[in-house]
């Protein structure tokens, strides 16, 4: 395991962890022990298995095959397994999208049970793009018409994608030269599978271009339309103060996770939460309260709209379960492990409910979620969960103390507020303090948990070295609750871990130095972010000149594909900790990783380790200050030994002296 | 007298050789139906991962054998340079077990289970057919000296991981 031999820097999976080693339990953590050595075609991505005359794979050596049965090369292999890794994981975000946008219909229609249009500010802003008429409409005119016009985008046919239409006219117009504006969202998808099929599309550099434009159809599409909709429908974030990790976890009092990636469920969940009906029941069961906690992306959506704590991140979806205080997990859709049911089966009381019709598992009761009944649905989920309460085994609970406290809730909008305050909301400061030298730049750390590194440990190690180097860093996913949980996100993290300017400009307009902006499909607010950011000016036309830089260091997913694709395409240089499955090719891998700059503005890179990615990051973000011919740093960065504790800036000034 | 040797710098950890060996000890010898056989066949050959390095593990066919000289029933013995297991002496003791150095003898149901050079075949091997990098191949111990001695001094063989 990369890292360290440790399997996680969370003091709190560790100590559960313990219970599980004793108790012979089998979690993530030994499945993939099991599962060593993994085959190295799947790793290098030359295995093929896309026609019946397969499957084929090429040897890397040299010796044996290097072409499939049809003839198809390494390099058309790698490229093509690709393009549907990026399908798939684009697929996932925009289905997601789509489900947003009928429940947003359906509440506009007044179909929908329980939903209230929240964002009005927003609504009409969209409505305005969208060539909507606005004035002397109702909200719930102006969302029908907007729901209409935006569920015409995933299946437009004809035209271009009109939410990429919000890119930098300098991105727009290189996506044109490379041939991949996305002309819809359900099509791009369509189109990259059908070019995946055997004898279709055999030129490495062509595929590469399909997963560009597939993965631009989830994230100025798909992503973009699921984050804009949830926000008027389940209202705007705003900053708020909650906690995270299995401390969360409340001993005399009922607790439900909600696990998976959709707010229409979890919004619900929390509304039913209130109701009367529910509350009789927790106090029938004799439980102090009913404790509502998140679990993945669906933690994050909750926690952004209603201060939800978060449990946990992907790899303690099991150890919550081990608590023995989870007395219901809910569960929709993406990044829920099978493997819950079998940890469950007779040792555990917690109840495992499926709600979406997409996603049913084995050992899960299913109990599917009807948008049209949302408060229905929620109240009955929410009922048989508080009844589960009396088969709780109080000598099975353990739950760690562990527990950080937390502000989440930023949006690309929002942020605008904190930057000028109120009266003047302007990105004038963040760019100001970026030109002045204060700020190197803005880093976006997302992405998964990959049980091949050390749980946490590469997206705290890498966030720490940019907050010392004056980099401020915006989260989502499950990179998000893994600084949550370390304090992070705590406001007191500027004392400890900010360099001098980055601290000068949080405590100037009263930000954290990582700000929390929400889920998987959120970091389309990263892209309307850096689009903000070359509109306020000085800092360049494209999102290509900007000093930003994305990274996952341990993503797994094949969302977390489409992401990267969508972020280096619109000219980001992203960091990522496992390589894509490409190293099979020589010119793939090249490509990714160099010449796809000269074509994109943005391009990839592979590092498992760290810290070396943190410096990979702060040597692009230092090369585009010096294009912008940008003011030097002000401050020379925090002293590495100074990280986690207080430091004195003006005594370590005068020591030096 | 050949044997099986193996180059763990071309071992990418496909389980191919493992897959392979399970299906020519099975009834049908067919990688279709095998598994779905009432007494599914034991593999004789196991892929590890050992600091970092994927090997591929069954009986060197050792000279001499800690098997054959631990073995109290006189079961397993030396025959044309292979270490064989006479079935009908095994009495189960699982002391090859033990001394195996390379963890390459297993405990069956009954009788120890280790490789047999593929008795079935006339001229080939399950696994060296099913590698597909060429990391397991055949030679004597003395050509596979001259083959170490060689590779030795070419570049390594890496592959791109």
């Amino acid at each position: 395991m990369a890292g360290s031999n440790r399997r996680s820097v969370d003091p709190a999976v560790c100590e559960m962890l313990e219970i599980t080693d004793r108790n012979g339990e089998k979690v993530v953590f030994d499945r993939f022990e099991a599962m060593q050595p993994q085959c190295g075609f799947g790793q290098l991505g030359i295995c093929c298995r896309n026609c019946a005359m397969g499957p084929c794979r090429i040897d890397p050596f040299g010796e044996g095959p290097q072409q499939g049965i049809c003839g198809a090369t390494a390099d058309v292999i790698a490229a093509r397994n690709l393009v549907r890794g990026t399908a798939v994981g684009a697929s996932a975000h925009s289905d997601h999208g789509r489900d947003i946008t009928h429940a947003f219909l359906a509440t506009a229609r007044g179909e929908a049970q329980g939903y209230s249009i929240k964002g009005i500010t927003k609504l009409k802003a969209l409505a305005q793009e969208l060539g909507v008429e606005v004035d002397g409409a109702s909200p719930e005119e102006i969302a029908e018409k907007v729901a209409e016009a935006t569920l015409k985008e995933f299946g437009r046919q004809e035209g271009e994608l009109r939410f990429a239409k919000r890119a930098p006219e300098k991105v727009q117009a290189r996506w044109k030269e490379m041939g991949v504006t996305p002309r819809g969202v359900d099509r791009e998808v369509v189109t990259a599978l059908h070019r995946t099929h055997i004898g279709v599309s055999n030129e490495w550099k062509h595929l590469i271009k399909t997963c560009v434009q597939t993965s631009l159809s989830d994230g100025w599409g798909g992503s973009m339309i699921a984050t804009d909709l949830s926000d008027i429908l389940f209202g705007e974030p705003m900053p708020r103060t909650s906690q995270a990790n299995l401390g969360v976890l409340r001993q005399g009092e009922v607790n439900i996770i909600i696990h998976g990636h959709e707010p229409t469920l979890s919004d619900a969940i929390v509304a039913a939460a209130q109701l009367d009906e529910v509350q009789a029941e927790v106090d029938k069961v004799g439980a102090k309260g009913l404790n509502l906690g998140g679990m993945c992306c669906t933690a994050n959506e909750a926690l952004m709209r209603h201060g939800i704590p978060l449990v946990g991140n992907f790899l303690q979806q099991e150890f919550a379960l081990v608590t023995g205080a989870v007395e219901m997990m809910i569960v929709d859709v993406q990044c829920i492990m099978p493997a819950l049911s079998r940890l469950v089966d007779g040792k555990y009381h917690t109840k495992l409910l499926s709600t979406s019709p997409n996603a049913m598992f084995e050992g899960f009761e299913h109990i599917q979620f009807d948008e049209n009944k949302a408060m229905d649905s929620a109240k009955e989920l929410l009922l048989t969960g508080i009844r589960n309460f009396a088969n709780r085994d109080p000598a099975k609970v353990h739950i760690p103390d562990e527990k950080s406290p937390l502000v989440a809730g930023f949006t690309a909008e929002s942020v605008f507020d904190h930057l000028g305050g109120r009266y003047r909301p302007s990105y004038r400061p963040l760019n100001n303090g970026i030109i002045d030298g204060r700020l190197r730049g803005v880093a976006g750390v997302v992405g998964c948990n990959n049980v091949k590194i050390t749980h946490d440990w590469a997206h705290l190690e890498l966030v720490k070295e940019l907050l010392r180097h004056d980099v401020l860093v915006v989260l989502t996913g499950c990179s998000a609750i893994a600084c949550a949980k370390a304090g992070l996100l705590a406001p007191e993290a500027v004392d400890l871990y900010a360099g001098r300017g980055l601290k000068e400009i949080c405590d100037a307009v009263g930000l954290p130095p990582c700000l929390h902006v929400g889920s998987c499909v959120d970091n389309s607010r990263i892209l309307m972010a850096c689009t903000e950011m070359v509109r306020e000016g000085g800092l360049g036309e494209d999102i290509a000149d900007l000093p930003v830089a994305g990274a996952a260091p341990e993503w797994m997913s094949e969302k977390a594909i489409s992401i990267a694709f969508y972020v280096v395409t619109s000219g980001i240089f992203t960091v990522i900790g496992e390589p894509l499955p490409v190293l099979g090719s020589k010119k793939v891998t090249e490509y990714l990783t160099d010449g796809m700059e000269e074509d994109y503005g943005g391009k990839f890179a592979f590092e498992k380790d760290p810290m070396k990615a943190a410096h990979l990051i702060i040597d692009h973000l230092n090369s585009k200050r010096e294009a912008l011919h940008l003011a030097p740093m002000m401050f020379e960065p925090r002293p590495a030994d100074m990280v986690g504790q207080p430091w004195d800036f003006e005594a370590s000034v005068a020591a030096a002296k | 007298m050949e044997k099986v040797y193996f180059d763990s710098r071309k071992c990418l950890g496909c389980h191919s050789c493992e897959f392979a060996c399970a299906v020519e000890h099975s009834q049908s010898k067919d990688p279709t139906k095998a598994h779905l056989e009432d007494e599914k066949p034991i593999p004789r050959r196991n892929v590890k991962l050992v600091d970092g390095m994927c090997l591929t593990l069954a009986c060197r066919h050792c000279e001499p054998a800690p098997c054959v000289e631990a073995c109290i029933a006189g079961a397993m013995q030396k025959e044309d340079g292979q270490v064989k297991c006479d079935t009908d002496k095994c009495i189960g003791c699982w002391m090859c077990v033990m001394v195996c150095p390379f963890d390459a003898v297993r405990p069956g149901k009954l009788f120890t289970i280790k490789c047999d050079m593929c008795p079935d075949r006339e001229d080939s091997y399950a696994c060296i057919e099913a590698c597909p990098t060429g990391a397991l191949f055949v030679a004597t111990p003395e050509e596979f000296r001259e083959i170490a001695k060689r590779k030795e001094k070419t570049t390594k063989v890496e592959p791109p991981i």
